[in-house]
Order: C-alpha cells, then sequence, then structure tokens
C-alpha cells in the first residue's frame, strides 16, 4: 500500500501583475529557494523535480521544465511536467506526492508558477480549432453561463458574488503574498464596479498574475528530520470527464462530486463541514464559490448561497474558506491550484501568519480545470495518518 | 517495487502529413485497438495519462478533447504530461505502484505537420537569450554531430550506416514512414543539410499516436500470454544550455541506465530514440550496449518521428517483441529537448 507522505517545506513568491523584476527562471527559483529553506534543505537534497503549468503560450516557452532544469538545481535528477489546465497546480503537486506514496523517493520539489505578464492570457486561452467559431473571450465569458445556470436554478440573491468578493477581499488583506490588496473594499465599492460579463463585476473577478509556489515532499523518515510540523497527506484525488455532451451537468460536474468522496474517503471524513476546519478552494469568479460548496458536499444542492449569507465561509465563520483571499485576489494560473494545496498545508502547519485559522487540524486544498471538467484535491492533516 | 508489465501497445500508422483526421480521430482507432488487446474491459482500467503539446498545435488544451477517445465517463482518474508518452507511461508505472489500481492507459499523440517544426522547437529553448536568435533542431544536432565527430574519430560513413541500417529495418514495420534499401556511398554523396548532417542523418516530420496498457502482477498474467515486465525505469535531465554541457556523451542517459539496471542482463534488443544518426551512436555508448544487442529493430526514430509519441513508440516497440517471444529482455529509450537533453530509460524484460 502506498507510503506516506507529508509537506516539509513551502514556498511563495510575491505575486503581482508585473513581476519585472525576475526572468522565469527567476521567479520559480524565488519560489523553490524559499520551500528549501522552510524545509530546512539544501538543493542537493532534492531527489526529484515535478514542475507544473497552465499552457505553455501564456509565456511563449514551449515545455519550459527544459529550459528551467539547472534553475531548479535539476541537472542529473528526474523532471516531470505536469498540465491539466486549471487544476495543473493541485495535480502537480499529488503527481509529486505519488513518487513519495510510491517509496521511489525522499524528498520531492515540486512547484508551479506562471508568469502571465509575459503574453496575453485573452489570447493564450483561445483555442483555434478549425471551422469553430473563436470565443475570445477569455475563462470569463466561458464560465459565465454556468454561473447563470446556477442562479437560475438555485434561486440564489443577485448579490451572493459581491458577498463571496467581499470577504476574499478583505481575507487578502492578511495575506502578505496577495496580489490584489483592495484597502477600501466595501459592498458598494464591489457592487458598483464595472460589469465584466453579468453577473460578474470586475472586483468580482481574478486578476492575471506572475508568481509561482512550491513545496517540498517528504517521506516518513525524511519527514521526522524536518525543522517545522509537516503536514500529512491524508489523501489525494483527480478526476476528469469530458467538456462536452448531452446531459452533462457544468454547474455541479460528477468528476468533482467523485473526486471530493474519494478524498473523503481516503481522510476518513464523514461530514466534510463537520469534519474539516479550513478548505482553499479554487474560485476564479466570485460565484465559484457556492457553487463549489455543494459539488464538495458542504451544502445541499441549491444551497450553497446559504452559506455565503450566513456567513460560514468567513474568516470567523464555521468553515472558513479561501482565508489567504483565493484566486480572485492572486491568480498565476498553473500555480492557483498549488497555491490552495499549499495554503491548506500552512494552515495545519500553524504556519499561515494573519489568516491562520486557529487550532485548524484538517484542510482541504482544490483546484478545477478546463471545462469545469479536470479536478484535483488533497486534504492535509497535523496528526500523522 | 510492484511488479507491472506492458500487457498491450498499439500505434497509427505514420504518416508526413496526416490531411484528413484530427487528433481525436488518430487517436481514437488507437486507443481502442490497445485496449481491445490488454482484454481489460475499459471500465476497469484503473489510471489514465496522456502525453501531449499545446505548441505543435499551436493552441492551448490540446489534450483535452483527446479525452474524448477514452469515452471519460463516469468520470475517470486521468492525467496529462506535457511530455513524450514516455513519460507519461512513467507516471503511470509509479501510480500503479500504490497498490489501490492494478492498470493503466497511457496515449499520446502528435501532429508535427501542423507548423514549421524548426520554428516550433526553437521555442524550447532559453527564451531570453537563445530562442530570440530562433536556431533550429536540425543545426542544433549538427554542432553536437560536429563536436562528436572530432572529438572520438568518428566518421560520416558510421552515421550514413545508421541510417541505411534502420531505414532497411523499417521495411518490416508497416507503421513506418520511411522504408527501403540505400546505398551507403550513394548517401554520402548527397549534400549537406547542415553541414555534417545530411538528410538521411535526420528525422522525417511526421504525424501519428501510440497508446500503450500497463497492468500489475496476476492481473498482467491473466490478460496476457507473455507480458513485458518492467524491471528497471528511470529518467534523468540535464541542464539545457550547450555550453553547459559535453555533447559528445549522454550523462542523463548513462545515469538512467543504471538506476534503471541495464547492465544487470544481456540486452536482446534495445529501441532508442535517436531522432539523429550520430545520437544513436552516443545512446549505445551511454547505454553500454555491445554488438550482441539489435538497435531500433523496429527503424526507430529516423523512420517514423511524431513528436511527443516516439519516445512511448520504443517502449511500445521494444514490449511487443517481448510479448511476441522475439526477445526476452530489452531496454527502451525515449528523449525530450535539445540534443538529448532528457533521457528515459525502461528495461523490460519476459518473464
Amino acid at each position: 500500500m502506498a507510503n506516506r507522505c507529508a509537506v516539509i517545506g513551502i514556498g511563495q513568491t510575491q505575486y503581482a501583475a508585473k513581476r519585472d523584476d525576475l526572468s522565469i527562471a527567476g521567479l520559480v527559483r524565488e519560489a523553490a529557494a524559499r520551500a528549501l529553506e522552510d524545509a530546512g534543505l539544501a538543493w542537493r537534497d532534492i531527489d526529484a523535480v515535478v514542475i507544473g503549468k497552465a499552457p505553455d503560450m501564456f509565456e511563449g516557452v514551449m515545455m519550459p521544465e527544459l529550459y528551467l532544469a539547472d534553475a531548479l538545481g535539476a541537472a542529473g535528477k528526474p523532471v516531470m511536467r505536469v498540465h491539466t489546465a486549471g487544476s495543473v497546480g493541485g495535480s502537480t503537486a499529488l503527481v509529486a506526492a505519488s513518487l513519495v506514496q510510491a517509496g521511489i523517493h525522499d524528498r520531492v520539489l515540486t512547484v508551479a508558477f506562471e508568469k502571465q505578464s509575459e503574453s496575453n492570457a485573452m489570447w493564450a486561452l483561445t483555442p483555434k480549432i478549425p471551422f469553430q467559431p473563436p470565443v475570445v473571450a477569455g475563462a470569463g465569458g466561458y464560465f459565465t453561463p454556468h454561473i447563470r445556470a446556477y442562479i437560475a436554478r438555485s434561486g440564489a440573491p443577485p448579490d451572493v458574488g459581491i458577498r463571496v468578493a467581499l470577504k476574499d477581499r478583505q481575507n487578502a488583506l492578511r495575506n502578505p503574498y496577495a496580489h490584489l490588496r483592495m484597502e477600501d473594499a466595501t459592498y458598494e465599492a464591489i457592487a458598483e464596479s464595472p460589469m465584466l460579463w453579468d453577473p460578474i463585476r470586475f472586483h468580482e473577478t481574478c486578476p492575471s498574475s506572475d508568481g509561482a509556489c512550491a513545496m517540498v515532499l517528504a517521506s516518513e523518515p525524511a519527514a521526522a528530520n524536518s525543522p517545522r510540523p509537516p503536514a500529512w497527506l491524508l489523501g489525494g484525488a483527480m478526476r476528469s470527464e469530458p467538456i462536452m455532451f448531452p446531459g452533462r451537468d457544468e454547474v455541479n460536474p460528477r468528476a468533482g462530486r467523485d473526486c471530493a468522496a474519494d478524498v473523503y474517503r481516503q481522510a476518513g471524513i464523514a461530514d466534510p463541514r463537520r469534519d474539516l476546519d479550513v478548505a482553499e478552494v479554487y474560485v476564479p469568479f466570485s460565484w465559484y464559490e457556492p457553487m463549489w460548496m455543494e459539488n464538495l458536499g458542504f451544502a445541499k444542492r441549491n444551497e450553497g448561497w446559504k452559506m455565503v449569507l450566513e456567513g460560514a465561509t468567513a474568516f470567523d465563520g464555521e468553515l472558513p474558506v479561501n482565508p489567504s483571499g483565493g484566486v480572485l485576489s492572486s491568480n498565476p494560473i498553473g500555480a492557483s491550484g498549488m497555491i490552495r494545496f499549499a495554503e491548506a498545508a500552512m494552515q495545519v502547519r500553524g504556519q499561515a501568519g494573519e489568516h491562520q485559522v486557529a487550532g485548524a487540524r484538517k484542510a482541504l486544498g482544490h483546484a478545477y480545470g478546463g471545462g469545469s471538467q479536470f479536478f484535483a484535491m488533497w486534504i492535509v492533516g497535523s496528526e500523522k495518518p | 517495487m510492484r511488479e507491472v508489465a506492458v500487457v498491450a501497445f498499439a500505434q497509427a500508422p505514420i504518416v508526413r502529413r496526416e490531411t484528413e483526421r484530427n487528433e481525436v480521430e488518430i487517436l481514437l482507432p488507437v486507443v481502442r485497438d490497445a485496449v481491445e488487446r490488454s482484454g481489460i474491459p475499459k471500465s476497469e482500467i484503473g489510471f489514465t495519462v496522456s502525453g501531449s503539446c499545446d505548441y505543435l498545435a499551436g493552441q492551448p488544451f490540446a489534450f483535452v478533447m483527446a479525452l474524448d477517445t477514452i469515452g471519460a465517463w463516469p468520470p475517470v482518474r486521468e492525467s496529462h504530461v506535457e511530455m513524450d508518452g514516455a513519460w507519461a507511461l512513467y507516471e503511470a508505472w509509479v501510480r500503479l505502484q500504490h497498490g489501490d489500481v492494478d492498470s493503466a492507459l497511457v496515449y499520446a499523440f502528435g501532429k508535427s505537420s501542423l507548423g514549421d517544426v524548426g520554428e516550433v522547437l526553437a521555442l524550447q529553448l532559453d527564451p531570453y537569450y537563445l530562442a530570440p536568435l530562433w536556431p533550429d533542431p536540425v543545426s542544433l544536432a549538427a554542432l553536437q554531430a560536429r563536436a562528436w565527430l572530432e572529438a572520438d574519430g568518428h566518421s560520416e560513413r558510421e552515421m550514413a550506416q545508421v541510417a541505411a541500417r534502420s531505414r532497411a529495418s523499417a521495411r518490416n514495420n508497416p507503421n513506418a514512414q520511411l522504408a527501403g534499401d540505400f546505398d551507403i556511398d550513394d548517401l554520402l554523396a548527397e549534400p549537406y543539410l547542415v553541414s555534417p548532417l545530411r538528410r538521411h542523418d535526420c528525422p522525417p516530420i511526421s504525424d501519428g499516436a501510440a497508446a500503450v496498457v500497463l497492468a500489475a502482477g496476476d492481473l498482467a498474467r491473466r490478460v496476457c500470454q507473455q507480458p513485458a515486465w518492467i524491471r528497471g525505469i528511470d529518467h534523468r535531465i540535464e541542464a539545457q544550455a550547450l555550453g553547459a554541457r559535453d555533447l559528445t556523451v549522454s550523462s542523463s542517459t548513462a545515469l538512467a541506465a543504471e538506476k534503471a539496471g541495464v547492465a544487470s542482463g544481456p540486452v536482446d534488443i534495445a529501441e532508442l530514440h535517436a531522432p539523429f544518426t550520430h545520437q544513436e551512436l552516443i545512446l549505445r555508448g551511454a547505454l553500454g550496449l555491445d554488438g550482441e544487442t539489435q538497435v531500433n529493430p523496429s527503424g526507430g526514430a529516423l523512420a517514423a518521428h511524431p513528436l511527443m509519441v516516439a519516445g512511448l513508440t520504443r517502449i511500445g516497440e521494444a514490449a511487443q517483441r517481448i510479448m511476441d517471444g522475439v526477445a526476452g529482455r530489452a531496454v527502451a529509450h525515449a528523449t525530450s529537448g535539445p540534443c538529448l537533453q532528457q533521457n528515459l530509460v525502461c528495461v523490460l524484460e519476459a518473464e
């Protein structure tokens, strides 16, 4: 059976619209070096490197792990490059964990990044498929119909998205790495911001960020020597389903429900809303918080929005969601999933600083991608499983 | 490690330019063929992982529609690497070590014909200092070939012999793109493409797809008469900068070969992913192969070179010969990056 795996080092870069102080190699190295420092390790201690990022067109570098090999101290080591669309940050961490769980390596460095200022995300996200009209609407244009379908079927009040955005903008002020720091965030300021893709307003959407996140994953013997408390992997899963077919529920995809059920089973979680202390969930547009609350089984179908209105997902709520400020506050796309996974681990390590949820012992990291069709999740805990 | 074997392999006929079918249409019959050959019902396959590259298709998320080929419903455990399918197979092998799933489907696809391969591959290079000069892969390989020729007193004739042997072997491979009998002196009379490389020293530009099914332990024995057991698999990378490496050897291949245990027995056949003739000779040295090993009975990458597929195909071709009882112990190799920057070595054995 699979071996135990723990997170023993975490590193994040400062997230910003344009990190023009660093090359791509410098960006990944900043995160990786901080993860090594946190783990009390040197480059030579690392057995293998697993890199993830979203489409290569974001930087215009094909398979950039090749160029990044020396910046990540990987010469002479195994390097893998994962790409599963927006979920990639999560699936990259899971592929790295898989190497430890399989008993192949003791210390794996995993890094996810995006340097979106090198290119134009709207262009890079638009497939140019022969005989099909290009959407050229970015992710917002793609996901808004799903959000509208959710509002229609759940009967959610129209300002749920504003409330989610307000919470995440306020949470981001607690996170020193966050890209968007809206010191004067108010309900009115968000409500009055320009409508981009109805019902998504400017302040309800994620930014385009430069940034990288890294973790050192370790076997049980290697974790025993780590200077700071490890976060133990209690469960990890990926699920995928096709992007379109008649009858597909894009609002509450089965792949997400199946993936959640799998990690809950592995982690021995019977009631996720009760048993989890904090969740870092991939919410690139405000309304995805109530949608994912249902998909993850925290709320009944069509009732996820009630968690938002009740304040259950607030920083001091019953189940804090995205205390880091989430994807709404920092979005280097390929890294956004790994940031969720890393933030979950920071919480159970008691390392989250001003956005630490008191007494967090079990946390969920969640990522999704493609047309709400690729899911990656993990649950980490402060106690060894 | 848990015993894992290749139990089925399928590939598309490799062509210069597939104009009638998109990637999904090329892949669909290949995946179906591999799954059928495995004897494992598709619904029971525990893990799926693929290898492909957005830059070949010239659009993001090239792998998303490929998911349609496996009919991922109900939802499947699935992953994707932006690498040659050989590394997807490595991820599947790792996943099977966990013990909770017993089989995996691995597939890869690539249509190199959609763009200018020379320009596309130049984008793999350092984006600040090298890519703006647009060095094409043939020119970079020529620098390596020149260094290799001068370092060890090798000859262009040895390179031409590799080309002639590969394309003669390919006559027995119905999926090969280039096959035939060539006279060494005729080949050497051809002009240089990029000195010291002639056209025959270079791989063709190819479109194609391949799929492999892996199974663990008892399941492999149940579904396959002669499974091709993976006895060792490892991969290593080097720094990319050509000036930082000794291009006349392949240190990453040698290290991967050591970790995979190539030297612990005789090697009946080797399927090497050597896109250029001199690279086969460098790889033979790195792998420690002697004259007893038959190299590239399929014709190798000089006979068909669909990017992202050619490495997985080497594992499939080697495994097929074990499943067919033609070989008892085989080595398969895959490469990525300029001048053999990253290399994977897989040792396969009969029971």
